[in-house]
């Protein structure tokens, strides 16, 4: 398929638009001096990429995507940008210096490049089947709760566990505020 | 609408995710970078299960365990985070050098 037929269809448009927005946030994520801008640029990526998940037919989970993630994971974070740091405008060290930066950039680069060898190799040009419209949402929970109901409950006591110690880390002793 | 433009996306996706991790000094915005590369690894899933066309729904149910164990994972690293701020007074991982000679 060439550039010129892929770049004709409608859909190839709405899938740029939205892949230009996810490496656009990914790229504050990583690079921006200011911490509340990574936290939006992380907004950012996982709306579009909702939006992705939207176009293959996962609605169940782009709108989880949108409520666990945007709603309260980003929240918890700017919580936690709050508490860990003061003065909120741009700092110089959120990041290491050139040196480490040049070695993050060539490692990352190299894997990207195995990756996508490995992906092009794998599947050139095959295109998705002719899809009979969304997942439907009643699909995915009797097959969660039929196939994969022991991962969902190991998962539940994961949530749990995950609760408890979050709570016992995070709390102050009473003992050492009186002290 | 081939399947390797959604793979190759998911595969930029994660190696800036790689690259915020190794070079981001704050822990806040190594957790952050942390979370680029499961989403990455969540649309990998999704475009398998919808290429694939997996009768179970495998791949969209593994990112949704994959959603809440981030949820999970952004909550407990928040509180190591907080401790080790309030132990130390920084939050920054290269001042974290305690288990050094």
């Amino acid at each position: 398929m060439s550039f010129g037929d892929w770049i004709g269809q409608l859909e190839n448009w709405i899938f740029a638009i939205l892949a230009v927005g996810t490496l656009s946030g990914a790229f504050l994520v990583v690079h921006s001096r200011n911490v509340i801008h990574s936290a939006l640029g992380l907004v950012l990526t996982l709306g579009s990429s909702a939006g992705l998940f939207l176009m293959l037919g996962a609605e169940f989970v782009a709108w989880t995507l949108v409520m666990v993630y945007i709603g309260a994971v980003i929240v918890l974070f700017l919580f936690g940008i709050m508490i860990t740091r003061a003065p909120l405008g741009y700092e110089s060290d959120l990041s290491h210096p050139m040196s480490v930066k040049v070695t993050a950039a060539i490692v990352s680069g190299s894997m990207f490049a195995l990756i996508g060898w490995a992906f092009l190799d794998a599947f050139g040009s095959v295109e998705f089947p002719v899809a009979e419209g969304p997942t439907r949402t009643a699909d995915i929970g009797i097959s969660m709760f039929t196939n994969y109901v022991i991962p969902f409950e190991v998962m539940s006591f994961l949530l749990l566990a995950a609760l408890v110690g979050g709570i016992v880390l995070a709390r102050q002793d009473p003992e050492e505020v009186d002290e | 609408m081939i399947v390797n433009q959604f793979l190759m996306l998911g595969a930029a996706l994660f190696a800036m995710g790689v690259y915020g991790v190794l070079s981001r000094r704050n822990a806040v915005m190594v957790l952050l970078s942390v979370e680029l590369m499961l989403a990455a690894v969540n649309l990998n899933l999704v475009v398998f299960d919808r290429a694939f066309r997996d009768e179970l729904a495998a791949g969209q149910i593994f990112s949704l365990f994959i959603i809440a164990i981030a949820a999970a994972e952004v909550g407990i690293g928040l509180a190591i985070i907080l401790l080790i701020f309030r132990n130390r007074s920084s939050a920054n991982v290269d001042e974290l050098d305690l288990m050094k000679l």
